[in-house]
């Protein structure tokens, strides 16, 4: 499809042209976007939540289950919902909640939606931390799971604190499942999509929230050119190959027994 | 000895006080949510959520009972779709992808490697691609703007057929050959002995594809054409419109819609962490 020009009724064979039409401002945004707000997500989502796992982990039973529970609601609301709320949160008025907070420090009040620049990926992640560091604690915790309880009690009998056992045993024996939640959090950052449709359904300021997804989808089904679409679809496949490679390269995933 | 417990009861308090504190901030956007689910709308349209909005008072169920005679009674329709569609979706792709798997991680056969490695290579494709040349496929099969237009693409779930086939790895083989032996069908094998090992494994997907194809948007936004059709999340987001947002139904639609998926997730969460921990994530 990305070699046709498919416009409705007829497909006609058009070569390369749609990848030459890749060299735009428009496509760049989205590609500087998209790697942005993936790489924040990794910088936020791989640490704070094996910490609160780690801190799980370590409280027994019923109280755990209940945190748990609390820091997971937010992974079962939909992406609507939790646009809607945060569109609230972060509305324009100086009554707002958010400029409200902000006005306690001496701020000013922002228009935080409108404003484009950082504050768009700002508040991109912050939906993206809230919404799955539910998830990600899960998958930590069935990682801690597998980790041996006798390694952690020899450890202590050579006097081991909790700093010690925290960066001698957790943490390297966490590895598959850190390299597993980058590995859904690469993906994840690069394919992003719904966010920015609710934040800004019309346009983001700037293009501050144009991602790939959003161009393919913006291209293909607003603008009704499909091989073009199509096309970004490719560059975006190759982007995460490319990513995901390099990502699995460096941390020796292929040199692992995989069963 | 007595000072070591004295200490980790300091650490333990401390590990609650942090963890609560954390629960409490990811908590708050949900209670801001509920109190506006109960509360009419046009404060909230002037100015957001304020601090006024955060006090529990002169909160009415007037919005949840007027959701469904609102629009011609559109919330139930999204409310039949959304059920629909999950338990459907659900339902297929668990089953599937238990039987792809299993049958990888089971038996030995010519090309087994290499169906392996395309299903690896599926997990990393994303779905987002696709949409453009499966919205062609969906029209020419006249499946627009039906269930199965949203369900026939999701069917075969690459990251649960792994899964599945990581659990099956670990499975007793010897109950393979003694089910053999005692004359029950390789399909036989497959429902009364095996399935039950792997109830964990389905619990885990089970919460996992049910969340996903509550919450999915992209597709449906693609596929769902008349309001009729619209799934929650679509139907949600209709109300969002330039001319103005209708937060009434937007904020009480929106509480009603987490109620189903928290059931599932209640009903099948124990089986959560176990079957994600004993399945796929060993790198």
């Amino acid at each position: 499809m990305s070699f046709q020009e498919i416009v409705p009724g007829q497909v006609r064979f058009i070569g390369g042209t749609n990848y030459k039409r890749l060299l735009n401002p428009q496509f760049f945004t989205a590609v500087k976007n998209s790697l942005t707000y993936m790489f924040w997500t990794i910088v936020v989502l791989i640490p704070v939540p094996m910490i609160l796992a780690v801190l799980l982990n370590s409280i027994p039973g019923k109280k755990s289950y209940l945190l748990r529970g609390m820091l997971f609601i937010p992974a079962l609301m939909s992406v609507v919902v939790v646009g809607t709320i945060f569109r609230l949160l972060f509305a324009s008025s100086d009554m707002a909640l958010v400029n409200r907070f902000v006005g306690l420090f001496g701020g000013e009040p922002q228009a935080w939606l409108l404003a484009g620049s950082w504050k768009s990926m700002f508040l991109l992640v912050l939906i993206a931390t809230w919404r799955w560091t539910g998830i990600n604690i899960v998958y930590f915790l069935s990682g801690l799971q597998q980790i041996p309880h006798d390694l952690y009690e020899s450890a202590e009998i050579d006097g081991a604190g909790p700093v010690q056992k925290l960066f001698r045993i957790t943490i390297p024996l966490l590895k598959p499942t850190t390299v597993f939640v980058t590995a859904i959090s690469i993906f994840g950052g690069l394919a992003m999509f719904e966010e920015s449709y609710i934040l800004w359904s019309a346009g983001s300021p700037d293009n501050s929230g144009l991602t790939i997804v959003r161009y393919i989808y913006r291209r293909g089904f607003e603008a009704a050119d499909m091989g073009f679409g199509s096309a970004v679809g490719i560059a975006l496949l190759f982007l995460v190959l490319l990513v995901s490679f390099t990502f699995l390269k460096i941390t020796g995933f292929f040199k692992q027994e995989r069963v | 000895m007595r000072t070591v417990g004295k200490k980790s009861k300091v650490i333990g308090f401390g590990t609650v006080g942090i963890l609560t504190v954390t629960g409490l901030v990811f908590l708050f956007p949900v209670y801001a949510l509920v109190l506006a689910a109960f509360r009419p709308g046009q404060e909230l349209m002037r100015f957001g959520i304020t601090l006024k909005t955060l006090i529990p008072e002169g909160l009415s169920a007037e919005n949840i009972l007027g959701l469904f005679t609102a629009r011609k009674g559109a919330y139930g329709f999204w409310l039949r779709n959304s059920i629909v569609i999950m338990v459907l979706r659900t339902g297929l792709s668990v089953l599937f992808s238990a039987f792809v798997g299993y049958g990888l991680g089971m038996y030995e056969f010519k090309g087994r490697s290499f169906f392996l490695s395309l299903v690896l290579f599926l997990m990393v494709v994303p779905i987002q691609i696709l949409i453009l040349p499966l919205y062609r496929m969906i029209i020419s099969l006249r499946l627009i703007n039906t269930v199965w237009g949203v369900i026939l693409p999701f069917v075969v779930y690459p990251f649960a057929i792994f899964f599945f086939r990581q659990y099956a790895v670990t499975l007793p083989r010897a109950f393979l050959d003694a089910g053999r032996i005692d004359g029950v069908s390789e399909i036989g094998i497959f429902f009364r002995i095996m399935m039950p090992l792997m109830i964990p494994a389905f619990g885990a997907m089970i919460i996992l594809v049910s969340l996903q194809s509550w919450n999915d948007f992209l597709w449906p936004l693609i596929v769902m054409r008349t309001e009729k059709m619209f799934t929650i999340p679509i139907g949600l987001n209709s109300l969002l419109t330039p001319y103005g947002n209708n937060y009434d139904m937007l904020l009480s639609g929106a509480f009603v819609a987490t109620v189903p998926i928290i059931i599932v997730f209640l009903l099948f969460q124990r089986f959560f962490i176990s079957g994600l921990s004993a399945g796929s994530i060993k790198g």
